[in-house]
């Protein structure tokens, strides 16, 4: 699986705001990208699986996301749905070095922008 | 043998006392107590007058009182006792060699003991100006009657000294109808006594009786010819004054002694037995220096006199050793109370109580478990119980829970709320809304065997209104019914707390929590950061709690709030500028269809709410979008948000042929003065300008109907799910008595309700008389409440969308990440 991913630096975590999140569009989707108390850094389809709900706007706690449309709660380690929800949204690969985020995308997601 | 003895007894020894002041004469009445005949006693006192209660000095000033009043000696007293007087005429020289004080006058008195009871001087800053006619300190009945005389006149008058005594003159000359400044070097009044936030309240309480105070303010200069005109501080501004009174401090007065070669040092130096370096001659009061200690209040001086009358008549004693003093403000009105050390920090911890709704402060220091100062406003009574706590050096480990409660809820040995309601005597007042004391809730419970909280409301009351009692009645039920009693769980916040909205409400204040980690902390949150439930109902409760301190927490809100816009269903973004009362103008409307074709906004709506709604905004745009709009001058209609939202008018007398009142004017009134605040949860207005009510008022939160007299002014009505027409509160006949019911009736609702609790729910849940009460019938808390409504705006009232739009605020939020590289 990694092999066929790329991966993309999109600047210092520190740019994320804790408790908070910034997007990042891609070729054919958008991905949030969010920064927890601890300071640890998760990533997920700007998409909740429920109404397609931007997950980057949710509020942040603990290791999760709350959807800002109908307070569907994530998991940003796993993006599975907690409690009573069924429901995963999508988890994007990614690692922090030196201070620097980087997202691992798809193919299709790096597409042509990265060609380009 | 016994012949000489009794000889020598009759022979009675000379006392002489310099100092006819309360130090004085307190030592002479204690030595009579103890040794009637022992002494034959002269006294000299330096005013033209007997002895009277120097402390009594305010009351005197503001009235309260007249000079026969705070007499303590007659001259009778000093008649019957023997005791020969020398008023007015001080003594000028003590002759140690000789045992001789010399009058002004040229009396030379003998003396075997002699005692200084010489007080102090008030300081003088000897800025230029300060012999001006006019200038006073506030030492004795003739400063009083020189202050009485310029307060005849009326006119302004500068206290220079927010100390104890300053803020005592000040209070009296401004209630003799003069224009009192207070001009104080510290950063808050009596920062001696009181730390900053007491300080403050008293402040407060200060300007709210028309008293100007300004600190951090130097004199430089008094201004006059012959008679002062004015004061001029370090920073130029100049402050106008037929009176200035200087109140900035005393001095022990030690002249006579040091000039007699009696050791002084700030004050004349005494033992423990007030023995000064002259076994022949003893010292009291302020004029005394104390194990290095010089004393300005009255309980010291008292003490003094008992150890000196003690060791004088030679009873056993263990002499003086020191006072632990407290303070309290005479100022008729005002509750002030402050004792020990309450400077805080090293290892002390303190337990902090505030009671906003009664202005109520109180801060208790602890080290090693022992009480080490105390400072109160608003509430004193507990005072002498924390003082006595401290004087005796108790641990008050087991009390700490409900220290801050005082004495009343004492006396469990662990700290167990169920033993602090136990403890409580029978006529404590548990439901402070309807009045019903400990007693007749157990009475109730044992009589018609009550087990649960709602039937003791049923047959009590108690808990029946706001219901911020009912932990206490429950802890009464289970107190009183053992282990009969299942208490009702209170619903918590959400699964991060056990508490529930109220206690952390209360607790938030009580501890005094000013953060959203402190909260978590303190309050024992079981999750490391909250969650989408409790976190924007902390945020809510903390801005309400400390407004303009507490800095507002965006990670904590839902995304409206934070980006200022409503999310859609596609996450775009819907705008709402605020157009004040339902009216717009061609220049607004224009900016608004500008920037609807400059941004393709794909659609635009007039909403319930008689303004335009922009929806379909791309995030991004957002900034940009509000630039357009603020440059037209308009600014956000908090469509988003848990706060003032529109108050919809209908055209009032203005055109109507119906109208009673003007209602548009009205409303927009009213939505200048409200917008920006934050609240439990959205709240609408409405004003009608006659009784058809074509605003439809009756379904608002807050609706004002016309009358031909004035207005009726509605609460608690709701539009949605379930409709809910609005009680009528009261009616009222003036536009400012609307303003001021509708800030007072809104800071009720901002400090009682839960979040997310609209004020349809909340009413029905308190009651609409619990609110009647306070808002309508309490005069002096709905103007208290009306000005905390409108403390809270002066730092509510900020445009969001200018910050975020011209100031870049919150930047990150409005654009998104790029890939800055790849590999």
């Amino acid at each position: 699986m990694s092999n066929t991913l790329t991966w993309v630096e999109v600047g210092p975590a520190a740019n994320i705001p804790q408790q908070g999140a910034r997007t990042l569009q891609t070729e054919t989707d958008r991905i949030a990208i969010f920064r927890t108390l601890d300071d640890q850094i998760f990533a997920l389809l700007d998409r909740c699986p429920h109404k397609q709900g931007p997950l980057a706007q949710g509020i942040v706690h603990g290791h999760f996301v709350t959807c800002p449309l109908h307070n569907m709660v994530f998991s940003l380690e796993t993006g599975e749905a907690q409690g009573p929800d069924d429901g995963c949204a999508a988890k994007v690969e990614c690692q922090v070095i030196d201070g620097i985020v980087r997202v691992g995308l798809t193919e299709l997601q790096a597409g042509l922008r990265h060609a380009g | 043998m016994n012949h000489v003895t009794a000889a020598l007894r009759t022979a009675k020894a000379r006392l002489v006392v310099i100092g006819n002041g309360m130090a004085g004469m307190r030592t002479v009445e204690e030595i009579l107590n103890r040794a009637p005949d022992k002494y034959d006693i002269t006294v000299f006192g330096a005013e033209p007058r007997v002895n009277y209660n120097r402390i009594m000095l305010s009351p005197l000033l503001s009235g309260e009182k007249d000079f026969d009043e705070i007499v303590i000696n007659t001259p009778e007293w000093y008649t019957e006792n023997n005791i020969h007087l020398y008023s007015g005429d001080p003594v000028i020289k003590i002759d140690r060699d000789r045992k001789v004080v010399i009058s002004k006058s040229g009396t030379e008195t003998e003396y075997d003991q002699l005692l200084l009871a010489t007080g102090s001087d008030p300081i003088i800053i000897p800025v230029p100006g300060h012999k001006l006619d006019g200038v006073v300190t506030f030492r004795d009945v003739d400063d009083v009657d020189t202050m009485l005389g310029a307060a005849a006149k009326g006119g302004p008058a500068v206290v220079i000294g927010g100390g104890l005594l300053g803020l005592e003159a000040a209070v009296g000359l401004q209630s003799r109808g003069m224009d009192v400044t207070v001009l104080h070097l510290a950063g808050h009044v009596m920062e001696r006594q009181l730390d900053p936030s007491a300080g403050y309240l008293l402040a407060q309480e200060l300007e709210r009786r028309g008293i100007t105070v300004i600190t951090e303010a130097d004199t430089a200069e008094i201004v006059g010819n012959e008679h002062v005109t004015g004061v001029r501080l370090k920073d130029g501004r100049m402050i106008p004054a037929d009176l200035v009174v200087m109140a900035v401090g005393i001095r022990p007065n030690g002249r006579l002694a040091a000039d007699a070669g009696v050791a002084v040092e700030r004050g004349i130096v005494v033992d423990d037995v007030m023995t000064t370096s002259d076994p022949a001659i003893f010292a009291v009061g302020e004029c005394v220096q104390h194990r290095g200690q010089c004393y300005g209040l009255v309980a010291p001086l008292f003490e003094m006199a008992k150890s000196l009358a003690d060791h004088m008549a030679e009873i056993d004693t263990d002499g003086y050793t020191g006072s632990i003093t407290s303070t309290k403000l005479k100022v008729t009105g005002v509750d002030v109370f402050s004792a020990g050390d309450f400077s805080g920090g090293g290892e002390t911890e303190e337990i902090v109580f505030r009671d906003a709704g009664r202005g109520v402060y109180k801060r208790i220091v602890l080290e090693d478990g022992k009480i080490k100062g105390a400072v109160l406003y608003g509430d004193t009574s507990d005072g002498g119980w924390y003082f006595q706590l401290m004087k005796d050096g108790e641990d008050v480990t087991e009390l700490r829970d409900t220290l801050a409660f005082g004495q009343a809820f004492a006396g469990g040995s662990s700290g167990n709320p169920l033993d602090a309601v136990a403890a409580l005597p029978d006529d404590a007042e548990i439901c402070g809304c309807n009045g019903v004391c400990k007693g007749s809730i157990v009475a109730a419970i044992n009589e018609k065997s009550l087990t649960t909280l709602d039937e003791v409301k049923g047959h009590t009351k108690a808990s029946a209104s706001c219901g911020s009692c009912s932990g206490l009645v429950e802890n009464l039920l289970a107190a009183t019914l053992g282990g009969d009693y299942q208490a009702a769980t209170v619903k918590p916040i959400c699964t991060c707390t056990d508490h529930d909205h109220d206690s952390v409400r209360r607790l938030i204040i009580a501890k005094n929590l000013k953060s959203m980690p402190a909260v978590m902390q303190e309050l024992e949150w079981k999750s490391s950061d909250g969650c989408h439930v409790c976190r924007p109902a902390l945020n809510y409760y903390l801005l309400a709690a400390w407004p303009g301190e507490y800095v507002d927490h965006g990670a904590s809100r839902f995304i409206n709030e934070r980006v200022h816009a409503n999310i859609q269903k596609d996450g775009t973004y819907s705008v709402i500028p605020r157009m004040w009362g339902g009216l717009t103008n061609p220049r607004e409307l224009r900016a608004i269809a500008d920037v609807a074709d400059k941004f393709e906004i794909p659609t635009v709506k007039v909403t319930g709410g008689q303004r335009i709604d922009l929806l379909g905004v791309k995030k991004e745009d957002l900034p940009a979008v509000w630039a357009d709009l603020n440059a037209a001058g308009m600014v956000s209609g908090h469509a988003y948000g848990k706060s003032l939202r529109t108050v919809k008018s209908c055209v009032g007398q203005e055109w109507c042929r119906f109208g009673t009142q003007m209602s548009m004017g009205m409303a927009v009134e009213l939505e200048k003065m409200t917008w920006g605040s934050w609240m439990p949860h959205k709240f609408k207005m409405a004003v009608s300008g006659c009784p058809r009510n074509c605003a439809e008022a009756t379904i608002k939160d807050f609706g004002v109907v016309a009358t031909d007299g004035g207005w009726d002014l509605h609460v608690g009505g709701n539009g949605g799910i379930h409709v809910r027409a609005t009680d009528l509160l009261c009616k009222v006949t003036t536009d400012d008595e609307v303003k001021e019911y509708c800030g007072a009736f809104i800071q009720l609702y901002r400090e009682e309700a839960r979040y997310l609790e609209r004020t349809a729910p909340w009413i029905e849940r308190v009651g609409l008389k619990h609110v009647q009460e306070r808002v309508v019938d309490d005069e002096a808390n709905r103007k208290a409440l009306f000005e905390r409504f409108m403390i809270s705006q002066k730092t509510a009232q900020i445009d969001p969308w200018a910050e975020r739009a011209s100031e870049g605020v919150d930047a990150h939020e409005f654009t998104p990440l790029s890939m800055v590289a790849a590999e």
